[in-house]
This record gives structure tokens, C-alpha cells and sequence, in this order.
């Protein structure tokens, strides 16, 4: 049976969770794997510190937190401090590349993405979290591309599926590159 | 009986188990919750007051969880499908109403997202130390009926089952969920509205000349009115007779509350809903409901790499208790390893009906998050020595 930890993390207004029921969402109901989203629930408040955490399986998940990540998403300094030593010895690290440092010598695998100015090119610094999703895609092969899109249109507000597609888009394009 | 199409959202979702429930309810005809905010089952509240405008209910938000359990018996005799919901100190507050629900036969739903307490606790992390509160916190002698989803998809289908139950019995029902279970987004499917049975209030058919609100059937539950119909009666919470008049003596009392016990207790094996996998190889049977099933499920499969072969008894339905299920398990003598997210409290009934036949194992949890599997594993392989 295939397993696959996957935490986000970052700073609350972000768009952790919305990033986290994206991915389950499009492995759960797109993909028809099984997936389980549980995400941090506290008196955190905007640019607190915040994370989601999502597994997805073959077979139904019964351990529902994660234990040592396959994949990690990290969208601020304080989530790479805080989490990047969780990640398992061959997990693949993914941070934006102007809000984390990371040492030259890190042990394992970090791939970096520059996804805030991307956002900010396509006129919106909001989409951040979607090109970091495209760029997980592409570097993880977890869940297909078209079943993020599915799941995109579904979780964005209304009116805002292109863009937030286009996010998408120029994130897997970076990661297939 | 089905629920209406229009309120009902079949199809494939992604829900948190909160969000689960609220579908389930509003599934099972829910037109009234009354229901003060406490974390962490807020937001079942925050979306039935976004739902029920769309589907016909009523929400309102009380000035605290005594009122908001009260006005759910009051809505249930005006003829609604009543719930309300909290957590934890808001449970303990909804005591003194689950015993008038159970005292007046009022099909209602209580939802309890169990938090780690006691007190305030633990307000945004899981527990599960209300099973016993759930069971005898209401004073005087009664019985209700208590259910443990473990997921999402179990959410939504016992809601409806908690509904349909609470009709069947006239009897409060409890729903007793987590934070864990409450929060985690899972996929739940939400079958077409014809495929939903919904079980009707047992109203009565007699004329107001013949009818007694509290002559119970074959079954030892009474028909019912609501107010309006036409029906001169009187509902109370002292013990009353048949016709629901107060009447103060020992025969009295004995003739109700016995019945209001038996009707639940005799009517166990219909109301029994248990997940259960018993190998005949099997060294141990692991016992678990709600969340902490989850846990030993991953647990049963480590256990089997060890070479230990783990039965598994999940009570659903935890009150009235499987007696029957576990009498027979003991009677092999293999030892019960039982894992709750508390100090124990399932874990006594399980040693009860063992009765000196097989030995019984506690994982203790404290609560705030779900058990590490390899302490479970510890007291496996101390279980099997």
C-alpha cells in the first residue's frame, strides 16, 4: 500500500488550509484515492503560524496526523525552523524562495520556487498559495494535475477559478522545467 | 418516510466531520437547533445557521447551553426535529435537560464534539471523557442511547441514525463525536434523497378521547402529539402516570422509570450497531470506538508483524452497551486491550461483562491528541505474555 504524508505550512492568511483541502480534496474525490485533512485549530490569528496536514493512501487512512512527511510546503521562515527536520530521510522539501532561508548544506532534498513575485506578476500576491500547489504537483507526482484543477474550481470563490488555474498552471510549469 | 431532495446535498464531498454532522441533521429533517457557540463544534452551528435558511429550519442562538438544551424539548412538542449542540463545559450544562428529554420521551439530539477537559481543559484539542457523562450525568435512573462516528462519512450516516433512533425510542439521543473526528476532512459521500429512510415520529391515530400520552406499545414507547393537534395533555417532568398527570408515589415511580430503563434495555438488540472482527486465531481483541478505533486499526496491523493476531470490537452504538458481543468474546478467555482517549471509563463495562473470564487491559490517555500506536503495542505484548 501506498502512503504519503504531505504538511503545509506558513503564516496564517496565506491560505494554508485552503491549500491543504485542495490537495485533499482532489486526491479524495478526483483522484478516488482516500485522504485525510487535519489542519491546526487554536487562537491563531492572521500571520500566526499555521499548517495543514494531509495524508493520502490507496486504502483508507487510519493514523490521521502526520508522523514524518513524504512532501513539505513552507511558506515562511518559521516553518522551515519549526518543521523541516520532520521531513523523511528521501522527503522532498518545497519553500518560496524570498521567505525562507535555508542553509547551502541542508541534508535533504529542497526545492525552491520564487512563487510570491510569480503571484505578484500575475497581478496578485493572494495566489501564492496555488503556484506552491502546482509546484508540489510537478516535483511530486502524488496527485494528477487535472484532478488539482477539478478541485480548484470547486474550493475558489466564484469568479476567481481562472486565476487562480493560471496560479496553478505557472507552478507545475516551473516544477516540470 | 424520505427526506426532502431540496435539502439534501447528494453527491461526493470533502467534509470536515463537523460540517458532516449538519448535513446528516439537516438529511434527517433537523428544523430546529437552539445552540450556544463553544469551541470545538462551532462550526456545526456556524453552517446550520447558513443551511437552514436555504432548507426551512430555524436556528437560534440562545444565551447559554441550559437554555439551548430546553428549547429543544419545547421545539420537539411544537412538532420540530430538534438538536442542539456543544462540547465539553456546555455538556455538563445540558445535563439537567438530557434527564427532563429522557423523563418526557422528547426525541431530540444532543451533539457532544468531546474536548479534553475536566473544565475548560482542553477547548481546541480531542478527548473522549464524556462517555460516562453521556451515560449517567443527568441525575435519577434512565437510559439513552449514545453513538461514536469515527470519521466523517460516520458523521453524516449517524446523525440520521441518531435522528431515526430517537424517533424510534422517544428518546434523547447523544452523538457523541471528538475534536479530532470533528476537524479532519474526509471524503463523505451524501447518497440521493431516496436512498435516505427516515424513521416518522410515532404520532398517534386514536381521537383525543382515547389517547394517553404516556400509555406506552408492545415495544414500551408511547405515541405522541404535538401541541396544536387538538390534544388536551400534560408534559412533565415529575413522575407522572399514563396520562402524564404528577403522581407522587413508589408504584408510580417504579411503573415509569422501569419502563423508561427497559425500553432502551430490552430493545438493545435492535438498537446494537458493532464493528466486529474476530479471528478464531486471534490472542487479544482490541476494544475502541470513535477516533481512537482509527489508531488501533494501524495498531492491529503493527501487532500482526510482531506475530500477535488482534481481534477488534468497536462498539458504534456505545450506550445502551453491547453486553451480549462482549460475553461472548470473554468466554475464549483471550484478553481485551482496551484504548480510549481517558483515565478509563468503557474499559469498566468491558471488565463487567468480561466477568472473571478473560483479563482486561486500560491504555489511558489523558487526551489532546490520539494515542502513540507503540504504546498501545506495549501493553499488547504485556497482554499476551
Amino acid at each position: 500500500m501506498s502512503k504519503w504524508e504531505i504538511k503545509i505550512a506558513g503564516f496564517g492568511g496565506q491560505g494554508v488550509v485552503l491549500a491543504g483541502a485542495i490537495l485533499g480534496k482532489a486526491a479524495a474525490i478526483y483522484d478516488k484515492k482516500y485522504a485525510a485533512l487535519t489542519h491546526s485549530y487554536g487562537p491563531e490569528a492572521r500571520g500566526g503560524s499555521c499548517s495543514a496536514q494531509v495524508i493520502v493512501g490507496d486504502e483508507k487512512i487510519s493514523f490521521p496526523y502526520v508522523i514524518a512527511p513524504d512532501i513539505m510546503v513552507l511558506m515562511s521562515q518559521e516553518a522551515f525552523d519549526k518543521y523541516a527536520r520532520e521531513i523523511k530521510l528521501d522527503g522532498k522539501i518545497i519553500v518560496e524562495k524570498n521567505l525562507v532561508n535555508y542553509p547551502a548544506d541542508f541534508p535533504r532534498s529542497v526545492y525552491s520556487i520564487p512563487a510570491t513575485r510569480m503571484a505578484e506578476e500575475m497581478g496578485s500576491r493572494i495566489v501564492l498559495n496555488l503556484v506552491m500547489l502546482g509546484y508540489m504537483t510537478a516535483v511530486s507526482g502524488i496527485i494528477s494535475p487535472e484532478a488539482m484543477r477539478e478541485s480548484i474550481k470547486a474550493s475558489v470563490p466564484k469568479g476567481t477559478e481562472y486565476l487562480n488555474i493560471l496560479a496553478f498552471d505557472k507552478g507545475f510549469d516551473f516544477g516540470k522545467e | 418516510m424520505k427526506p426532502d431532495p431540496k435539502t439534501v446535498l447528494t453527491g461526493t464531498h470533502f467534509l470536515k466531520g463537523n460540517d458532516a454532522v449538519c448535513e446528516g441533521a439537516i438529511s434527517a429533517g433537523c428544523n430546529f437547533v437552539a445552540g450556544y457557540p463553544i469551541t470545538p463544534s462551532t462550526d456545526i452551528i456556524e453552517r446550520i445557521s447558513k443551511r437552514f435558511p436555504f432548507t426551512g429550519g430555524t436556528f437560534i442562538q440562545m444565551e447559554d447551553e441550559l437554555s439551548s438544551s430546553i428549547a429543544v424539548s419545547g421545539a420537539v412538542w411544537g412538532g420540530a426535529k430538534a438538536m442542539t449542540v456543544t462540547s465539553g463545559p456546555g455538556f455538563s450544562l445540558m445535563m439537567e435537560n438530557i434527564g427532563y428529554a429522557a423523563m418526557t420521551e422528547t426525541p431530540c439530539v444532543f451533539v457532544d464534539v468531546q474536548r479534553g477537559g475536566p473544565s475548560t481543559g482542553l477547548p481546541t484539542l480531542p478527548g473522549q471523557a464524556d462517555m460516562m457523562q453521556a451515560r449517567w450525568g443527568s441525575h435519577g435512573d434512565y437510559q439513552i442511547i449514545a453513538l461514536c462516528p469515527e470519521s466523517p462519512q460516520e458523521c453524516y450516516d449517524l446523525t440520521i441514525k441518531a435522528f431515526n433512533l430517537s424517533e424510534e425510542y422517544r428518546v434523547p439521543v447523544l452523538l457523541m463525536t471528538d475534536e479530532c473526528v470533528g476537524h479532519m476532512s474526509e471524503r463523505v459521500v451524501i447518497p440521493p434523497a431516496d436512498e435516505i429512510e427516515l424513521s416518522p415520529r410515532r404520532y398517534t391515530t386514536l381521537p383525543p378521547s382515547e389517547f394517553h400520552l404516556f400509555r406506552p406499545g408492545k415495544d414500551l414507547v408511547p405515541d405522541m402529539i404535538k401541541a396544536g393537534d387538538g390534544y388536551h395533555v400534560h408534559v412533565s417532568g415529575l413522575t407522572h402516570d399514563e396520562h402524564g398527570r404528577p403522581v407522587i408515589t413508589p408504584e408510580c415511580q417504579d411503573a415509569l422509570v422501569r419502563r423508561l430503563v427497559n425500553k432502551i434495555r430490552q430493545n438493545e438488540p435492535k438498537i446494537r450497531m458493532v464493528e466486529e472482527d474476530i479471528p478464531d486465531d486471534s490472542d487479544v481483541i482490541l476494544v475502541s470506538y470513535g477516533i481512537s478505533s482509527r489508531i488501533v486499526f494501524l495498531v492491529r496491523e503493527l501487532a500482526r508483524k510482531e506475530g500477535i493476531k488482534a481481534g477488534i470490537i468497536r462498539p458504534i452504538v456505545v450506550w445502551p452497551f453491547p453486553e451480549e458481543v462482549f460475553r461472548k468474546a470473554a468466554k475464549k478467555s483471550r484478553p481485551f486491550v482496551v484504548v480510549e482517549m481517558n483515565m478509563g471509563q468503557i474499559v469498566y463495562e468491558v471488565e463487567r461483562c468480561a466477568a472473571g473470564q478473560a483479563k482486561t487491559y486500560l491504555v489511558p490517555h489523558a487526551g489532546g491528541t490520539v494515542h502513540n500506536p507503540e504504546d498501545i503495542l506495549k501493553i499488547i505484548r504485556e497482554a499476551v505474555k
